[in-house]
């Protein structure tokens, strides 16, 4: 049996929404609402969803940027949401983030020398000699020369940036990355470089990946087991491969059969969802797809359904699968 | 097919002219859109593929950029030279255009029906009512429930994919007989963009416009195009009919691209990818544009621009690469 490294319990994350004259708390949005799950130690686990599903809060959550309103996360068996903040800012030494856009999380006055060294800094790791060699070190890894380390960002591509981003996150050799749509400001050509770094990376070092992404063709490629997410649930958790052969959640089950396959000889006839998705501020009662759902019951309607293990490893929560 | 073609661009060259001098955006850029057909331009980042479709509305800022060669025939009228008057005839008419991202689109302070109104009271001899009926009809035809409450909401309180619709109901309003679509798709969620593309698949039909869609996925391209074009750095590397280019890749870079897209079907064990960055607009100036990242890259393809070659066996097929070179050179 894998150990576990990072488990999260019924997570919340609940954003007030301040109106009226007295800007009182009128309702709240629900960016995440209640999710568990667990990655074990050397794996990529993947978390999709669409735009506002709150994937991304989530991966900002585990690493307490965003502090959540309510559940817990424990990494290594130790709980993270009751630390203090300074207490966290040691652990974050174990887990770092990698984020969407490579130019937004460079700062453009540093070179790339001082981007890199910061980490180290921060948590005291060598004197200077020893980091500015662990920087040359870094770079190479990463697949750039130690000659960039004497140069601003704005001195290289997008892809070249987010290996540096990638870089940055190692120094201080966590176990834990939590990437945040890594690739997707990226283009095709470049989007495979990167994604195969990652992936030598983790052998490299033993890493384990949370892969937060909307490109289902990426996360299936670069993920062990994968979660989706809709309006701020988590509806199945199961490995890559039963996830794109055997989706058990109607949503899921759409999801992958939107997707554009670049094969024009392939003519699929394709259920479209129909209609948007709802806001997360309002969500429907009972399950939140059960608006878009062709599988509705009554039951939907009233009833939030439960992450239940259908099968073995594959837990989706949906009315559908209940075992009476 | 003897008709002639909607669109038919000769040798289109733009630049953007800056203190480092001339820079070619767009480098001879030659293809043709037949009445109905749905082309595709496909192509990363920089590779000139907007500047092309914004040369063909005539958008391009000016200065800096400027068309400085080539023809652009739309129903045989060369518009290169037209007047600032005709081209504001032609846009909406025969021509329109929807973009990326439909929020920066739309005016937030006017009312969808406002917008869409304006446009048809140009370009058509339409009166209030009749202009607020045709609205309604378009905003029913992207297939948006309640078109008439919606002609009296502003942009904000759609969602994207609803705005998008909006956007392809305004370009549509006075029946252009071509529709350029810049990234349409891009900013959309993959459920919804399933719902836009099917919807521009079924208007093609329904109306018989031709469009040309502008994308950097494959996917897409797949989905809905009949033909494509690859562009890279400025130049048409490839052209095929849709079946053809993804079963048959002839340029090296088509078929890295092709090879680097991890697919929701099967799982690579690796990614084939592309060595090497995506070249900055204007930084090769010599040989084939390609020639840095190619692993098939000899010494002619450094010193000398490849032609357009035919493919053998192949109908419509043409491949800009010196290893095709016994096809012989494409007409054109």
């Amino acid at each position: 049996m894998a150990e576990v490294l990072l488990e999260v319990n019924q997570l919340k994350k609940y954003f007030p929404i301040n109106g009226g004259v007295f800007g009182k708390r009128v309702g709240e949005v629900k960016a995440v609402d209640d999710i568990s799950f667990f990655v074990n130690k050397g794996e990529t686990l993947g978390l999709v969803g669409e735009s506002g599903c709150g994937k991304s809060t989530t991966g900002r959550m585990l690493m307490r940027l965003i502090e959540p309103t309510d559940g817990k996360v424990l990494f290594e068996g130790k709980e993270l949401t009751n630390l203090s903040d300074g207490d966290m800012r040691k652990m974050r030494k174990e887990m770092q983030m990698v984020f969407q856009d490579p130019f937004a999380s460079l700062n453009p006055r540093h070179t790339v020398e001082k981007i890199l060294e910061e980490p180290l800094i921060v948590h005291g790791i060598g004197d200077k000699e020893e980091r500015k060699k662990r920087v040359k070190e870094m770079l190479e890894v990463v697949g750039l020369s130690s000659y960039h380390a004497k140069r601003y960002p704005h001195q290289f591509s997008g892809g070249q940036r987010q290996r540096i981003g990638i870089a940055r996150a190692l120094m201080t050799k966590p176990k834990l990355i939590i990437a945040d749509e890594p690739v997707s400001a990226l283009d095709v050509s470049i989007q495979s470089q990167v994604l195969n770094l990652l992936e030598d990376l983790q052998e490299e070092f033993q890493l384990t990946y949370i892969f937060i992404a909307h490109d289902l063709g990426v996360v299936k490629h670069i993920s062990d087991r994968v979660g989706v997410m809709y309006l701020g649930r988590l509806v199945e958790i199961t490995t890559a491969e039963k996830l794109y052969e055997k989706p058990l959640h109607p949503y899921t089950n759409a999801l992958l059969g939107a997707v554009p396959v670049p094969d024009p000889t392939l003519k699929k006839e394709r259920e479209l969802l129909t209609g948007d998705i709802p806001s997360p501020s309002n969500p429907p009662s009972g399950c939140a797809f059960h608006t878009r759902c062709r599988e509705c019951m009554d039951i939907c309607k009233t009833e939030r359904p439960q992450l239940e293990e259908i099968e073995p490893g594959h837990f989706a929560a949906c009315h559908l699968y209940k075992k009476n | 097919m003897t008709q002639a073609p909607v669109l038919d661009v000769k040798q289109l060259k733009t630049s953007f002219f800056s203190a480092d001098g001339e820079i070619p955006a767009v480098d001879e850029v030659s293809f043709s859109v037949n009445k109905g057909e749905i082309l595709g331009i496909v192509g990363e980042s920089g590779c000139g593929k907007s500047v092309t479709s914004l040369s063909i509305m005539k958008l391009i800022p000016q200065p800096p950029g400027k068309i400085v060669g080539g023809e652009i025939l739309l129903n045989g009228e060369d518009i290169v030279h037209s007047s600032e008057k005709r081209m504001r005839e032609i846009r909406g008419n025969e021509v329109a255009m929807i973009f990326q991202e439909p929020m920066t689109s739309l005016n937030p302070l006017f009312t969808i029906g406002n917008q869409l109104i304006e446009g048809i009271k140009i370009h058509t001899k339409a009166g209030k009512k009749e202009a607020f009926q045709r609205a309604v009809e378009m905003l029913k035809l992207v297939g948006l429930p309640r078109a008439e409450q919606i002609m009296h909401e502003y942009p904000h309180q759609l969602s994207g994919g609803m705005r998008q619709r909006v956007m392809i109901a305004m370009a549509l309003s006075c029946h252009p007989k071509l529709l350029i679509a810049d990234e349409p798709t891009t900013a959309l969620d993959v459920t919804i963009q399933a719902q836009i593309l099917a919807l521009m698949k079924d208007l093609n039909e329904k109306l018989d416009t031709a469009i040309v869609l502008i994308t950097h996925d494959l996917g897409v391209v797949a989905e809905v195009c009949e033909r494509v074009i690859v562009m890279y750095a400025g130049k048409v590397v490839e052209e095929a009919p849709v079946i053809e280019i993804f079963k048959n890749p002839k340029h090296p870079y088509t078929h890295g691209l092709l090879e680097s897209v991890p697919d929701v079907r099967e799982k690579k064990e690796r990614l084939y990818s592309i060595p090497g960055n995506v070249p900055k607009p204007g930084s090769i100036r010599k040989g084939c544009r390609f020639a840095a990242r190619c692993e098939f890259v000899h010494e002619r393809c450094l010193s000398d621009t490849p032609p357009l070659y035919k493919v053998e066996g192949a109908d419509q097929h043409t491949v800009r690469c010196f290893l095709h070179e016994s096809g012989g050179a494409a007409s054109g």
